[in-house]
C-alpha cells in the first residue's frame, strides 16, 4: 500500500525489486574499492539505503522495515562500535588511537585486509541507519 | 598515561552505540548510561590527575605527525573542562530518569545524550581548528535533537531559531576555517600559534579573528548573537536545559579563551578592544533582561548571557589575573548553571510551572530544597565565601588595574542587578506563601516521589559548589597555572609540535 | 579559473544570504545549504590557488614510483571538504525532518507566523478559563489550535 494512492504505480515497485540488489551489490563494491579509489563507506552507505528508501517511497514505510528487518537505530548503533574498535585495535596492538594495522593478509577480491577497512564497513552502517532513521521519519505522517 | 586522552572520546560513543543498540528497553538503557557516565568521570578525573602532574599530554592519532594529523591535548585547562562535564553529565543523566519521562526517553534521549558529550570533549580535546569545527557539529546535531525532543510546539519554535542560528555560526566558523588556511597553510592550533605570529598582513588576520569571533560568539551566547538562547532554553525537558546551560555556552566560551589567547593576540587593540565591548553590553543587558522575566528558565537564559559577558571580559582584558578569572569561572559555572537548571525542574515538577507567580512557598514546606536553591542563588549573586565571589573580584580587580572606567562601571552594574536578580527569584519562587495550587491531589502524590530523586543529583552539585568555597584557595591556584599555560602557548606548541619548534 | 571559482562562490554566498533572509523556513534552510556550499567550495580553493591554472597531479603515489609526482594537489582541502559535505549532510537532513514537524504541528513555514508570544504555549486550563470569563477566549482560541495556518 502506498502512502500516497494516486502516486501508486506498478511500475516503479517492479523496478525497485529489480534495482534493490543491484544498489546493495554496488553499494559493497563501492565500500570496498574506497580504500585507494573513489568510493568508501560513507558512498556505499548512502547507495545502500538509497535502496531503502526507493522501497519506502515505491511500496511503503512498514515494507521497507521490514525488508531491512533491523531497526536502522540499531544499524548505527552497531556501525559506531565497529568503527570505533578499529580504533582501539590500533590502540591497543601498541600503536596510537586510530593507527592502521595490516595483519598481511589478501584476499582474492577485496585486497588487503586492515583497520581502515574496519573502519570504513562501521562507517558504512553509521550512514545507512542515520539515512535510513531521517527517512523512515521523515516519510511517516505524524498521527 | 596519554593514552588517557582518548577515553573521554571513546567512552561515550561505546555507551550511545550500546544505547542504540539497546533502543527498546529504557530501563537498561538508564543503567547503561549511568554506567557510562561514572566510567567517564572516572576517566577524567585520572586525566585531570595525569595533567596536573605531568603537564600538557599529547596523542596523534593514527600516528600522523602533528600539523598534518588529527591532534589531541590536554593542558590544564582542557583537562578541567572535560573533569567538569563529565560530572555535568553524571548529574543530568541521574537525574533525567526521574524528570524527563519515558515517552521522551524513547526518542534515544540517552544516546543523544552520549553524542552530545562525544562532540563536547572532543571540543575540549582536539588540537586542531578544523576538528573543533567537526566535535561542534557532533555536538550541535545532539542538541538538535535533544532540544525539539517530544516535539511540543513551543520546543519546534524555539528549535527553529536555535537551529537556524547555529548553523550560522556553523557556516561563519567553516569560512573562516577554510580562509584560514588558504592564508597561512596550517589549521593545527599549536603551528597556527607560530604561524599567525609571523604572517605580515595583519587585516586579515583580523577579519579572520571577527569572522571567529562571530561563530564563537554566537555558540556563547554573547550579545548581540546571544537572543536564540533565551528563545529556546525554556522549552525542552529541564533535564535538556540543565545540560545545555551547563555546558553549551561554555564550549563556545573555551572556544574564545583559546583562540584569543593563543592565535589571535597579535593586535590586541582591535580585537580584544571589540571582545570588551561585546562583553560589557552583554553583561548589562543579560542582567537587566533577567529582571523582565517570569519563566525561571528564561530568567536563569538571561543570566547565562551576563555569565558569558563576564568571561568574555575577562578574556578580552587577557592578563595573567583576568584569565584566572575566566578559568575559575568556567570552573564554578558549569556546576552552577546546571544545578540551577536543575532545582528549577523540581520546582517545575512540584508545582506544574516554572513560572515565578506559580511558585513560592518553599521556605515553609520544603526547607531542604530551599536551603539547596539558596545556596546556587548565593552562588549567582557572588556573594562571599561561595565560589561565584572570587571571580567577579579578581575580574573587577583587574578591570580597575586597565582603568577603564566604562568597564569597571558595566562589572559593578551588571553584578548589583544580578544580585537583584537573585534575590528577585529568591523571594518570589521560594520564600513568599505559595500560590493557590493548580495539580490534581493524586498527581501530587506521584511528583513529590519523583521530585525527592531528582534532588539526589541536584544535592551533590550543591556540595560541590561548598566544597569549592571550602577549596578556594587550591582551585585559584590551579587557574593561575592554567591562565599561565593559556598565556604562554610555547610550552603548548612544543607539547605539540616536538621539540624542534 | 581562480576568478571563475572564486566568482562561483561569491554567487554561492550571495544566494544563500539572500534565500536565508526569506521568511519560509524552507527557503532559509536551502539558504542554508547553498552558503555551506559556498563554504566548501572555498575551502577547496583557499588550499592551493596558485596551483589550479597549473597542471596538478593527484596526491598519490603512483605504482612504482617512491614519490608524489610534482606538482601535486594539496590533499588536506580535500580531506576538509568531504568531512564538511558529510556533516552538512547530517544537518540538512536533520533540519529538512524539523521543518517538516513544524509543518506537521503548526501548519505554518512562515517563521514570523510562528514568533507570535501569544501562541508560544496553548494555553492551560486555568488560563483558558480564565479566558473565558472574560470573553476573550475567541480571539485566542483559533490561532492558538494546531492546524489553523496563520501565516497563509
Amino acid at each position: 500500500m502506498a502512502r500516497w494512492p494516486e502516486m501508486e504505480s506498478v511500475i516503479l515497485s517492479r523496478a525497485t525489486r529489480l534495482m534493490m540488489p543491484v544498489l546493495i551489490v554496488f553499494s559493497v563494491f563501492l565500500l570496498l574499492r574506497g580504500h585507494n579509489a573513489p568510493g568508501g563507506g560513507f558512498v556505499g552507505g548512502l547507495i545502500a539505503s538509497t535502496a531503502f528508501a526507493l522501497l519506502a517511497i515505491s511500496d511503503s514505510v512498514d515494507v521497507a522495515r521490514q525488508t531491512l528487518r533491523i531497526e536502522p537505530r540499531r544499524v548505527m548503533g552497531f556501525g559506531l562500535l565497529v568503527a570505533l574498535s578499529a580504533g582501539l585495535i590500533g590502540l591497543l596492538s601498541g600503536g596510537s588511537f586510530f593507527e592502521g594495522v595490516w595483519p598481511g593478509i589478501k584476499l582474492p577480491v577485496i585486497g588487503k585486509l586492515g583497520t581502515p577497512m574496519l573502519f570504513d564497513i562501521g562507517v558504512f552502517f553509521v550512514v545507512v541507519g542515520f539515512t535510513l532513521t531521517v527517512v523512515f521519519t521523515l516519510l511517516t505522517e505524524e498521527d | 598515561m596519554e593514552n588517557l586522552l582518548v577515553l573521554p572520546i571513546v567512552i561515550p560513543l561505546v555507551t550511545a552505540g550500546f544505547c542504540l543498540l539497546a533502543s527498546r528497553r529504557i530501563r537498561l538503557q538508564r543503567s547503561l548510561s549511568l554506567f557510562g557516565m561514572v566510567a567517564l568521570t572516572i576517566a577524567t578525573l585520572a586525566l585531570f590527575d595525569a595533567v596536573r602532574s605531568e603537564g600538557i599530554l599529547v596523542i596523534q592519532a593514527g600516528a600522523w605527525p602533528a600539523p598534518y594529523g588529527i591532534t589531541l591535548v590536554a593542558d590544564r585547562l582542557s583537562a578541567m573542562m572535560l573533569l567538569l562535564s563529565a560530572i555535568a553529565g553524571l548529574a543530568v543523566t541521574a537525574y533525567a530518569g526521574w524528570s524527563v519521562g519515558e515517552r521522551r526517553e524513547r526518542f534515544h534521549f540517552y544516546p543523544l545524550l552520549h553524542v552530545l558529550l562525544l562532540g563536547i570533549s572532543g571540543s575540549f580535546l582536539t588540537g586542531d581548528l578544523f576538528n573543533l569545527y567537526v566535535c561542534f557539529e557532533v555536538m550541535l546535531m545532539a542538541s538538535f535533537v535533544l532540544l525539539c525532543l517530544g516535539g511540543e510546539r513551543a520546543q519546534l519554535e524555539g528549535g527553529v531559531k536555535y537551529v537556524i542560528l547555529n548553523l550560522i555560526s556553523s557556516a561563519i566558523f567553516l569560512t573562516a576555517t577554510g580562509l584560514l588556511y588558504g592564508a597561512v597553510g596550517t589549521l593545527n592550533m599549536a603551528d597556527l600559534s607560530v604561524r599567525i605570529a609571523q604572517y605580515e598582513n595583519r587585516e586579515v588576520i583580523n577579519s579572520l579573528a571577527m569572522l571567529f569571533l562571530v561563530a564563537f560568539g554566537l555558540k556563547a551566547a554573547l550579545f548581540p548573537f546571544a537572543f536564540w538562547l533565551p528563545a529556546s532554553y525554556h522549552t525542552p525537558p529541564f533535564a535538556v536545559s540543565a545540560i545545555f546551560a551547563g555546558l553549551l555556552t561554555k564550549v563556545g566560551v573555551y572556544a574564545l579563551l583559546r583562540v584569543f589567547t593563543m592565535l589571535f593576540v597579535g593586535d590586541p587593540d582591535f580585537t580584544h578592544t571589540v571582545i570588551g565591548i561585546l562583553a560589557a553590553a552583554s553583561m548589562v543587558f543579560g542582567a537587566l533582561a533577567a529582571l523582565s522575566q517570569k519563566d525561571i528558565r528564561r530568567v536563569f537564559a538571561f543570566q547565562i548571557m551576563s555569565t558569558v559577558g563576564f568571561m568574555a571580559l575577562g578574556i578580552a582584558l587577557g592578563t595573567p589575573l583576568a584569565i584566572a578569572a575566566v578559568v575559575f569561572y568556567l570552573a564554578q559555572d558549569v556546576i552552577l548553571k546546571c544545578n540551577l537548571f536543575m532545582l528549577g525542574g523540581v520546582a517545575d515538577k512540584l508545582r506544574g510551572s516554572g513560572n515565578l507567580d506559580k511558585l513560592g512557598g518553599f521556605w515553609k514546606t520544603k526547607p531542604f530544597f530551599s536551603i539547596l536553591f539558596l545556596i546556587s542563588l548565593l552562588t549567582l549573586a557572588g556573594v562571599p565565601p561561595l565560589p561565584g565571589f572570587w571571580p567577579k573580584l579578581a575580574l573587577l580587580r583587574s578591570t580597575i588595574e586597565t582603568g577603564e572606567g566604562v568597564l569597571v562601571a558595566a562589572v559593578v552594574l551588571a553584578a548589583f542587578l544580578t544580585l537583584f536578580s537573585s534575590i528577585r527569584i529568591w523571594s518570589g519562587g521560594i520564600w513568599r506563601d505559595a500560590p493557590p495550587p493548580d495539580l490534581e491531589p493524586t498527581d501530587l502524590a506521584e511528583r513529590e516521589k519523583d521530585a525527592r530523586w531528582m534532588m539526589v543529583p541536584a544535592a551533590g552539585l550543591s556540595g560541590l559548589l561548598l566544597a569549592y568555597a571550602l577549596a578556594a584557595g587550591p582551585v585559584f591556584d590551579y587557574a593561575e597555572a592554567a591562565a599561565d599555560q593559556l598565556l604562554n602557548p610555547q610550552v603548548y606548541v612544543q607539547a605539540v609540535l616536538g621539540e624542534g619548534n | 579559473m581562480v576568478t571563475w571559482l572564486a566568482m562561483l562562490i561569491g554567487g554561492l554566498y550571495a544566494a544563500g544570504f539572500y534565500l536565508m533572509l526569506r521568511r519560509s523556513l524552507i527557503k532559509i534552510i536551502l539558504g542554508l545549504a547553498i552558503f555551506a556550499h559556498g563554504a566548501n567550495l572555498m575551502i577547496l580553493a583557499a588550499g592551493n590557488p596558485r596551483r589550479v591554472d597549473v597542471d596538478v597531479k593527484i596526491p598519490i603515489v603512483p605504482e612504482g614510483a617512491e614519490q608524489l609526482l610534482q606538482p601535486y594537489a594539496d590533499p588536506l582541502p580535500q580531506a576538509l571538504v568531504l568531512t564538511a559535505i558529510v556533516i552538512g549532510f547530517g544537518l540538512q537532513a536533520f533540519t529538512l525532518a524539523l521543518a517538516k514537524s513544524v509543518y506537521d504541528r503548526m501548519g505554518v513555514d512562515d517563521v514570523d507566523a510562528m514568533r507570535d508570544p501569544d501562541l508560544t504555549e496553548p494555553p492551560t486550563r486555568r488560563d483558558a478559563q480564565e479566558l473565558v470569563s472574560h470573553e476573550e477566549l475567541d480571539s485566542v482560541a483559533p490561532a492558538a489550535l494546531p492546524g489553523t495556518a496563520v501565516g497563509s
